[in-house]
């Protein structure tokens, strides 16, 4: 379905309410059937030191169906389910990543990796199952292996960023990582084929037309030959490698370049951007409003370019500080904010 | 440009202590009313503070005091900008960056040590001084 010649509305579909301190971030469960048949199942983590999943159900509303808490002694800042569906990683500020295991009915946690010197900040799961990577005020990004027996092991302390690293994400087809920082750069991470070596394979900082202060977030488009950044410099960034060489090698996403500013819809730091499997670009930021974004379809010769798709204002009530696309649903998104709640919205055309 | 109902909350906030100096903030001029921004329309609020001195090694905790401040005192919607004044700090692009980085900030707010000497600084027997 064609929706860029038309008009369209983001209508919010439910408010969940129920953590006692702002909401940092979501994250959709990519197989939610293999948790005990669920519809959909939504990960929110908070400042109250807690994660809340929320179940669908029959009647297309979310609950609370679980509260995972006593765990973590500090704000939990990211969570990240595993392809299959049935783990969940939880980062938090008290540096440590807890592993959870989906088992009847309930969720165990199975494992705690340590190491970080201080806040972790984000967790990321491989599409591969196989990795797992975290990054932290410490100025570092781990890569942790996945083991038989829910063990964790770490192959890797990648040192580069000169500040705080804010988001680690895993390309969606081959196990490159990109990293994003305070330090105003995007960097990205692959193994040395002879080796098994993690390295930097490529920096993007602001000669390189990237970001002129802290970025925030990054996300793939579904087929990974793109990606978006957005930053305290209340721009978004869309970066392109369609000059791969083939989807296997790992060295075609190596080499990213800028494709787009999008620059003069939010009016304070964006805190969150999000690709959903159709294209829409979701973004969230600190002036409460929400915005979608889609590929301009014009001349073929000019440069790609995104144009504004629609501009929620007021979305909600505080800073709005992820934005999450329901990989099962294309056209649910779910946005968490400072204010507490957790908003779940749906594209419609609008005749 | 201050608006007359935010001006009165602000001016009943703001006097507090530096922890190294047993008199109010707005004593020591390190905020006065001409450096508080005040844009009721747009929930906006812009704090321009002047640390005691160039070197001041607790520019950070003043400013991370006005902050802590401001949002127990504010309504929620505002959204609060607090800069060091510029030419008054050696290292004030980097102050004024993790001032201004919310996460960084909540982080801070989490570490028992530097909770208890913002507390110390925000409760009302060191405002007795005044």
């Amino acid at each position: 379905m064609e929706l860029l010649d038309s008009n369209v509305d983001l209508e919010e579909l439910q408010k969940l309410q129920g953590h006692a301190d702002r909401v940092w971030g979501l994250a959709w469960n990519p197989a939610p059937h293999n948790c005990g048949g669920a519809s959909a199942m939504l990960a929110s983590c908070s400042g109250d030191k807690t994660l809340r999943i929320w179940q669908m159900g029959p009647t297309h509303r979310f609950d609370c169906s679980t509260i995972l808490e006593d765990t973590h002694t500090r704000t939990v800042r990211s969570c990240a389910w595993s392809p299959c569906g049935k783990f969940l990683a939880t980062a938090s500020f008290d540096s440590t990543t807890a592993i959870w295991k989906y088992v009847g009915g309930d969720f165990e946690c199975v494992a705690t990796l340590e190491g970080h010197e201080n806040e972790v900040k984000s967790v990321t799961w491989s599409s591969s199952g196989t990795f797992l990577a975290t990054c932290s005020r410490d100025k570092t990004v781990w890569i942790w292996e996945v083991q038989p027996g829910d063990e964790y092991d770490c192959v890797a302390v990648l040192q580069g960023h000169s500040q705080d690293v804010k988001m680690v994400q895993w390309h969606p087809l081959v196990d490159v990582l990109v990293s994003v920082s305070y330090d105003n750069s995007i960097k990205v991470w692959a193994e040395d084929g002879d080796s098994d070596d993690w390295h930097c394979v490529q920096t993007l900082n602001e000669g390189s037309s990237g970001h002129a202060s802290t970025v925030w977030s990054v996300a793939f488009n579904s087929s990974g030959d793109r990606m978006v950044t957005s930053s305290d410099d209340l721009t978004l960034k869309i970066w392109d490698t369609s000059s791969a060489i083939s989807q296997t090698d790992t060295e075609g996403f190596a080499s990213w370049r800028h494709l787009c500013t999008l620059s003069g819809y939010h009016g304070r730091t964006i805190f969150s951007a999000h690709w959903s499997s159709e294209g829409i670009i979701a973004s969230g930021a600190g002036d409460d409003a929400l915005c979608l974004f889609v590929e301009e379809k014009g001349n073929s010769i000019e440069e790609p370019s995104y144009r504004l798709l629609l501009k929620k204002e007021k979305a909600h009530d505080m800073d709005i500080n992820s934005v999450r696309w329901n990989p099962k649903d294309q056209r649910i998104l779910a946005s968490a904010s400072d204010d507490g709640t957790i908003k779940i919205w749906e594209v419609r055309e609008i005749s | 440009m201050t608006s007359g109902l935010c001006n009165v909350c602000l001016r009943n906030s703001l006097p507090f202590v530096d922890p190294e100096h047993p008199y109010s903030l707005e004593e020591l001029k390190v905020v006065s009313e001409d450096s508080i921004e005040v844009d009721d329309k747009l929930s906006h609020v812009r704090v321009v503070f002047t640390p005691t001195v160039e070197h001041c090694s607790m520019a950070t905790i003043i400013g991370l005091c006005i902050r802590v401040k401001l949002m127990r005192s504010l309504p929620s919607r505002f959204k609060v900008d607090i800069l060091v004044a510029p030419g008054t700090h050696e290292t004030e692009a980097s102050i004024n960056k993790q001032l201004n980085d919310k996460e960084r900030v909540a982080a801070a707010l989490e570490n028992p040590n530097l909770l208890e000497i913002v507390e110390e600084c925000l409760s009302p027997s060191f405002q007795t001084w005044t």
